[in-house]
């Protein structure tokens, strides 16, 4: 849930990163965090294992400027992606505004993607939300690897796949990159924005 | 109970519960955050500078861990959290099921006298909340 301080005139957003394991959640925020430095007054935090996956979240927190006189505050999140953590998972959503699917658009993922994506499905289930009705954007992250020779599934089975029902925004990416990393968060940022308003009028 | 908002005169009333029950007897830094990790109120003694928003997340994350392992042990709740360094200590307690005071402090105060105030404090807290 986001929350408004009326007094002091600001709105905090929580945007959760979620997908499976290595499909680049982190490396999204890494891209934004070298990117808008400007907008971004703390240091990302992250809670990594020594193997440098993330143990229970990474976060950053982003100025987005004014919105009819409040200021905006985005606090964005990642979970742990691997199968294990889904208990940490499910406390990095709570109170969450708007959801950054994460898949990983490699062949050899196909189904941990579905999973994963089931898996928010439940985890939104537990805190009374839909994944119907929560702004959501899907991103098909790694497709720079097509010109290493690496299968890559095309963009239409993808939509098939996940975006058959949902369908929600989707862009095709690359997190190291940043090819649509800013388009992803600018999607998200503005589905959440417009959901709070509908909710508070 | 107005979750989600609140108004300006809640806001400035817990403030001065803060301000009196806990700034004044000399604590650095107290911060009122909901379990998602948002900020609600955050009141310092004008010297010390955290940064809060980052506080706020890892805090919220913090806490909803330790209230997984009380499950595991088979109790309700770990309803207060300590941590104790050779300058700086952080006192975590549960406001409601959905709100946390966290309170930054030095080596001047006791932890007996902190934990009375923040109970008094809390106490306060609860019955402007609830009025919302």
């Amino acid at each position: 849930m986001s929350f408004i301080n009326l007094r002091e005139k600001i709105v905090q957003v929580k945007i959760v990163y979620y997908g499976p394991g290595r499909g680049g959640k982190t490396t999204n925020l890494e891209y934004i965090n070298r990117k808008f430095s400007k907008q971004i007054q703390s240091e990302m935090v992250s809670l990594k294992t020594h193997g440098d996956r993330t143990l229970f979240f990474d976060f950053l927190p982003f100025n987005m400027g004014q919105i009819k006189g409040y200021d905006l505050k985005i606090q964005l999140y990642t979970v742990p992606g691997q199968v294990k953590y889904n208990a940490t998972r499910k406390l990095v959503l709570k109170g969450v505004d708007g959801i950054v699917f994460v898949a990983d658009a490699q062949e050899q993922m196909r189904e941990k993607n579905i999973r994963s994506l089931n898996q928010l499905h439940e985890n939104l289930v537990s805190y009374k939300e839909s994944i119907f009705k929560i702004p959501l954007v899907l991103q098909y992250n790694k497709v720079d690897l097509r010109n290493q020779g690496i299968p890559i599934l095309p963009t239409s089975v993808l939509e098939k796949d996940l975006n058959s029902k949902l369908k929600v925004p989707a862009f095709e990416a690359s997190a190291l990159t940043g090819y649509n990393v800013p388009e992803t968060l600018k999607k998200i940022i503005s589905s959440t924005v417009i959901s709070i308003q509908k909710k508070l009028m | 109970m107005n979750y989600g908002v609140v108004s300006q005169e809640q806001l400035e009333k817990i403030d001065e519960i803060l301000t009196e029950k806990l700034i004044k007897i000399g604590v650095d830094c107290v911060i009122i955050i909901d379990m998602a990790g948002n900020i609600i109120t955050a009141k310092d003694n004008g010297t010390s500078k955290y940064d809060v928003y980052s506080f706020a997340a890892l805090a919220a994350g913090n806490f909803a861990t330790v209230d997984a392992m009380a499950k595991l042990v088979g109790e309700q709740e770990f309803s207060l959290l300590f941590h104790k360094g050779s300058e700086c200590n952080i006192h975590f307690s549960k406001i409601d099921d959905e709100l946390l005071l966290i309170t930054m402090f030095g080596k001047s105060i006791s932890l007996g006298f902190l934990r009375l105030n923040v109970v008094e404090a809390i106490d306060r807290i609860k019955k402007i909340w609830a009025r919302g």
